[in-house]
């Protein structure tokens, strides 16, 4: 199995160092080219403004767009997310567009906000250890995304078929029970 | 529950702005070029450091209606700059929301011997070192990122280089080390021993490490991320250059893809002049800022 981190900025490091030890063969994705050879890709947190210029900078955008239907899972962590979503509050365009949600940006406030918490999340979980930074949440989901996880309320993590997207950066801990969740849905999108 | 102000909250955000470019911006206006360019996050500043350097006399925390007025205009992460052990400017950028304070030896220091107790702070603090001892000094007292010192407002890059590479050989020194070693080792670099056999085991410092100080060009900032750098911190040199929103993209792109060249070539061409740069040599020992933190 090879999953590919989209390598324009932000965490990526974090993100190969999990996938590797959560059992698959990770590699860092600088070009469009390198797409092809993989059966999923992670989207990091990091900026979105900043991954989606270079996105577009570089001809990402057709190419991601296309992985569901290709029955290949995208994992967007906070930034990754908003990249995922079909609407952004407040804000006219959407990056991906493969997530029937709306995310609102820095939804939690500055910086001095950001927090951890201990959180269930469905299929994954009960005591997932969540690291909100600068973090988005989601105001609404269509009919089919399956809601994961909700902090005070607000849905932080969700589901629709092949794409996976949650509002906190399980890249950050020690704990590899989401990272594993998203090799078992590549796994069964393979199958 | 939640916990705010944690160490893995604020090292992470530092983590999340790797492979990017923060640029200083004087006002709302250059705030908004830098983050259409790309830019992970601004360094709000009354003035840029090569005018700091001009203007000479005492440099200040900015005049907090610019740091109000670059907060409201832009949606990435606002960071600005305190003096070195002044905790009441640092709190009170804390109070008005700065994601990142740097302490920074660009200002006139306020203590001549201590650093702020940055982990009293929700706010996550980036601090300048020159080498292994004082990055380690700076993580011990509650940094959560660290950038060469590099020499500011110079756009002459040798003294950042020269930074990144004393560090990056000194964690492969203390890499190499046998374990009886260490604590000769922490002696002699005047660092905390626990933080030192963090860098024995990992090969690395706990935070992330960006380089700061004398980025004038694309290429600078490409050299800086082959040194080892973790992103790149750019000051005067994009508005003071010809062409400041082509010079930003142009060194948000040779960030991301420094190891390709012709893209760099690509990205270089046509930029107009870049800021005018100054000889280290010619500065006066009083007039080095890296001099400044202890």
């Amino acid at each position: 199995m090879k999953i590919g981190v989209l390598a324009l900025q932000g965490a990526v490091a974090e993100h190969l160092r999990m996938l590797e030890q959560a059992g698959a063969e990770a590699v860092a994705i600088k070009k469009p080219e390198q797409l092809k050879e993989l059966d999923g890709l992670v989207i990091p947190g990091g900026e979105s403004t900043t991954i989606s210029k270079l996105m577009h900078k570089y001809g990402f955008m057709e190419e991601v767009r296309k992985f569901p239907s290709e029955r290949k899972p995208l994992f967007g962590t906070c930034a990754g997310a908003i990249l995922l979503a079909n609407r952004i509050h407040g804000q006219d365009e959407a990056h991906l567009a493969v997530m029937d949600m709306t995310v609102e940006r820095n939804a939690f406030g500055r910086q001095k906000d950001s927090f951890e918490a201990v959180l269930p999340v469905a299929g994954v979980a009960p005591d997932f250890p969540a690291v909100f930074i600068r973090a988005p949440y989601i105001r609404e989901v269509g009919e089919s995304v399956e809601v994961l996880a909700k902090y005070d309320e607000k849905i932080v993590a969700a589901r629709q078929g092949a794409c996976l997207a949650c509002a906190f950066h399980p890249e950050l801990t020690e704990d590899h029970r989401f990272h594993k969740y998203f090799l078992d849905m590549v796994q069964e999108y393979r199958a | 529950m939640a916990e705010t102000g944690t160490q893995r909250v604020k090292r992470g955000m530092a983590e999340m702005q790797k492979g990017g470019v923060i640029m200083d911006v004087v006002n709302a206006e250059q705030a908004k070029i830098a983050e259409a360019a790309g830019a992970v996050a601004v360094m709000a500043l009354e003035r840029v450091p090569s005018d700091i350097r001009a203007a000479g006399g005492v440099a200040r925390m900015a005049d907090l209606s610019i740091v109000e007025e670059v907060l409201k205009a832009v949606s990435i992460p606002v960071m600005a700059k305190a003096r070195i052990g002044h905790f009441v400017e640092a709190r009170v950028l804390e109070s008005m929301g700065v994601d990142y304070i740097d302490e920074s030896e660009v200002l006139t220091p306020a203590d001549d011997l201590y650093h702020i107790n940055k982990k009293d702070f929700t706010v996550p603090f980036v601090c300048g070192a020159r080498d292994l001892g004082e990055a380690l000094r700076r993580i011990g007292e509650g940094a959560s990122m660290i950038r060469t010192k590099g020499e500011p407002g110079t756009g002459n890059i040798v003294e950042a280089v020269r930074h990144m590479r004393t560090m990056q050989a000194q964690i492969r020194k203390v890499q190499s080390m046998s374990y009886d070693e260490l604590m000769a080792e922490a002696k002699a670099l005047g660092a905390p021993y626990e933080l030192l056999e963090y860098v024995h085991k990992n090969g690395k410092l706990p935070v992330v490490n960006f380089a700061a100080g004398g980025v004038a060009t694309p290429s600078d900032a490409a050299l800086m991320m082959h040194l080892g750098a973790d992103g790149v911190f750019v000051g005067s040199g994009i508005f003071k250059s010809e062409n400041p929103e082509k010079y930003a993209r142009a060194i948000v792109e040779a960030t991301t893809h420094y190891t390709d060249y012709e893209l760099i070539a690509r990205v270089s061409k046509g930029l107009g002049a870049p800021m005018t740069g100054i000889e280290i040599s010619k500065l006066a020992q009083a007039e080095r800022m890296q001099e400044r933190g202890w």
